[in-house]
């Protein structure tokens, strides 16, 4: 059987996450009652698995490292058709930056058992930074492959995708267990139904903190992360803005002229 | 005695042996820190048959080149790189490394980064010393600017986009010492490149267009989209993307503009129905004219700008279109 784990992370809804603000006096975040929603990308790390299920005999896990409230979220994955899920969930996990993510995240797969293959997002939209799949794959000593945007062979030991780049792909053949990230064009991840939702019930989450995962509290969150946030700014680069006004027709030839002005149409 | 910090590294990066212009910039920037820090600039150079090359990485600033010349090393694979690197790393203890954004540096750097048990950066805007010389890594987040460090541990490691720094001045009579690096024969192979696909960019590329059209959510959907599409297309202009945009599915990722995606530095800069929000606007760097298309007038985007027009976007671009042209023509006809 083939045992796939997707990470999947709760971030702040995009669509309001530009309400969350740091207050320059204070230096604290404002509006940090923001909607947790899955991170989009890490549907289409699910939606994979749920296509490799459908194709061969395997056997899916969500895990999840957030505050309580991504709960949430581990349960969409649930209700989508994932087998168990985990959140791993504790303050000591708290401030961590993508390094202690990855370890915590390592360390909840080597205690989740045996496994096959790992997938993430590319990216979470609130860290964006790409790096928790392959700093996760390092941790766990086995092969990464980022931006998967086709699984091209699926059976067996290795395994063939292909991989984003500028302009391009490359195609790489894979020995399992690996890890892979995974980007919006792999596919096209499909809706919750309410079936799944009722079968979801059914299914329990487990959450694990600190001490079951052993992690060493200097591994943890803001102490095993390398990077702090030193200081904070305030920009004020600001245009003074001429607003162009009249009929539709009258502005857009204004425009016309002031971009004729520059010289560059 | 205070200890010697060490080098300032830059991991340079060549597509069919061509060193990227992203490595070149970061060399100067290196050599900027490098002098305040009293250090030397040291660039790693992985690829096959690359001994011409090293002198574009001295003439941007580099005082030594580490170069791994061997076929195994023509394209980027991941666990030869990795293992090279740090082993290296491990020997000459860098102060800072810098790597390129890019998809390989994006994948490259942290497992380096993870491999050292050190932090790493992300879409940084500006890289400086703080007053304990430790590198600042200046990141737009929250409406501010925040300044992320790595107190600690060594070295300190962040990714940088195309067009942060500037095309540095080339001294083509700078020299340096290359030292040859041998690949190491215990490396795992549980990951083979079988083929590596790159295909003419479409339409107009960020780099030489004077002109960025940017469209956004306020597209609406893909009929709205192809509207901004058109006109860029009729500017002769580069067509970029606010994330939402590629969310949506109407833009490309590799067009996206911002933090995290493309640093451009057009002449005149058009942003159609997207908010002006930091992590989108930083991706402009240095334009001379800015104008905004937006529905609502109290927009933050229109207090970045110097001309706005204030109007729905989808209604409004296509009378626009049709005034470029006909100013188009009257340029051709008199
Ligand atoms: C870590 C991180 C990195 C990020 N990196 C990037 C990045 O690199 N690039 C990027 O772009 N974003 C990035 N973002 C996202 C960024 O914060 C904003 O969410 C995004 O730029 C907003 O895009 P937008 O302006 O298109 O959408 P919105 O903020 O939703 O704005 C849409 C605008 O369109 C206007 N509008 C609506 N309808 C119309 C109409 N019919 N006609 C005219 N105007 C209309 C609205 O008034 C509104 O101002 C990042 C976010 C994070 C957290
Ligand atoms: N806290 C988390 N819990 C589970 N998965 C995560 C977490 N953070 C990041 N990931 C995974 O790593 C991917 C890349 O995230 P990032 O490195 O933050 O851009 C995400 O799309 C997720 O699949």
């Amino acid at each position: 059987m083939l045992k796939i784990v997707v990470c999947v992370k709760a971030v702040p809804d995009p669509k309001e996450a530009h309400k969350i603000k740091i207050d320059p006096a204070t230096k604290i975040l404002t509006r940090s009652d923001v909607p947790f929603v899955l991170n989009l990308v890490d549907k289409n790390a699910m939606e994979a698995a749920l296509q490799l299920k459908e194709q061969l005999d395997a056997h899916i896990t969500i895990l999840s490292m957030g505050p309580p409230p991504a709960d949430n979220i581990v349960k969409e994955c649930l209700a989508l058709g994932a087998d168990q899920g985990f959140l791993l969930s504790d303050r000591a996990f708290g401030g961590a930056d993508a390094y202690a993510t990855a370890y915590t995240l390592a360390k909840g797969i080597e205690k989740i058992g045996p496994y096959d293959v790992v997938l993430c997002g590319m990216a979470s939209s609130d860290g964006s930074t790409e790096w928790v799949g392959p700093e996760m794959a390092t941790f766990l000593k086995i092969p990464v492959v980022t931006r998967v945007n086709e699984i091209v062979e699926y059976d067996g030991e290795w395994w063939k995708v292909k991989a984003g780049l500028e302009n391009g792909y490359r195609l790489v053949r894979v020995k399992l267990p690996a890890v892979f990230t995974v980007t919006r064009d792999l596919n096209t991840p499909r809706s919750l139904t309410f079936s799944g939702i009722i079968k979801a019930r059914k299914k329990e989450i487990t959450q694990w903190g600190i001490d079951e995962l052993a992690v060493p509290e200097e591994s943890a969150g803001q102490k095993g992360s390398p990077t702090i946030i030193s200081n904070l700014a305030t920009i004020d680069s600001k245009r003074t803005v001429e607003i162009i006004t009249g009929t539709r027709e009258e502005k857009a030839e204004q425009l016309v002229q002031k971009l004729a002005d520059t010289g560059l149409i | 005695m205070k200890k010697q910090p060490g080098s300032v590294w830059v991991i340079a990066e060549q597509i069919d042996c061509r060193i990227l212009d992203v490595s070149l910039q970061l060399i100067a920037h290196a050599r900027k820190l490098a002098i305040e820090l009293e250090t030397s600039v040291e660039a790693v150079l992985l690829g096959d048959k690359m001994n011409e090359q090293t002198r574009q990485l001295f003439a941007a600033g580099a005082d030594r080149v580490y170069l791994g010349n061997a076929p195994d090393l023509a394209h980027y694979q991941p666990e030869i790189y990795t293992e090279i690197i740090v082993k290296l790393a491990k020997e000459r203890q860098p102060e800072i490394v810098l790597i390129g954004s890019t998809s390989m540096g994006r994948e490259l750097a942290p497992l380096v980064a993870a491999r050292l048990g050190t932090g790493l950066t992300a879409h940084c805007i500006d890289l400086v010393l703080d007053e304990n010389k430790i590198l600042e890594s200046i990141i737009p987040a929250y409406g501010g600017l925040l300044s992320i460090i790595c107190p600690e541990k060594r070295p300190q490691m962040a990714t940088i986009a195309a067009g942060v720094f500037p095309k540095p001045e080339m001294d083509e009579n700078r020299t340096g010492e290359i030292i040859a690096l041998e690949v190491p024969d215990d490396i795992p192979r549980r990951i083979q490149t079988l083929e590596i696909i790159r295909e003419k960019p479409q339409g107009v590329s960020f780099e030489s267009a004077p002109i960025v059209v940017a469209g956004g959510a306020g597209a609406g959907d893909l009929e709205g989209w192809r509207k901004i599409a058109d006109l860029a297309e009729t500017l002769n202009a580069a067509l970029g993307a606010t994330r939402p945009a590629v969310d949506e599915g109407w833009a490309e990722l590799e067009t996206m503009v911002g933090q995290s995606g493309k640093i451009v530095s057009p002449e005149l800069y058009i942003g159609v129905g997207l908010s002006g929000e930091l992590q989108h606007m930083v991706g402009i760097v240095g334009a001379k004219v800015m104008v905004a298309i937006n529905n609502d007038a109290k927009s933050p985007v229109f207090e970045q700008v110097d001309y706005g027009v204030v109007d729905d976007c989808r209604e409004f671009v296509p009378v626009l279109i049709n005034k470029i042209k006909e100013y188009q023509e009257k340029l051709v006809t008199c």
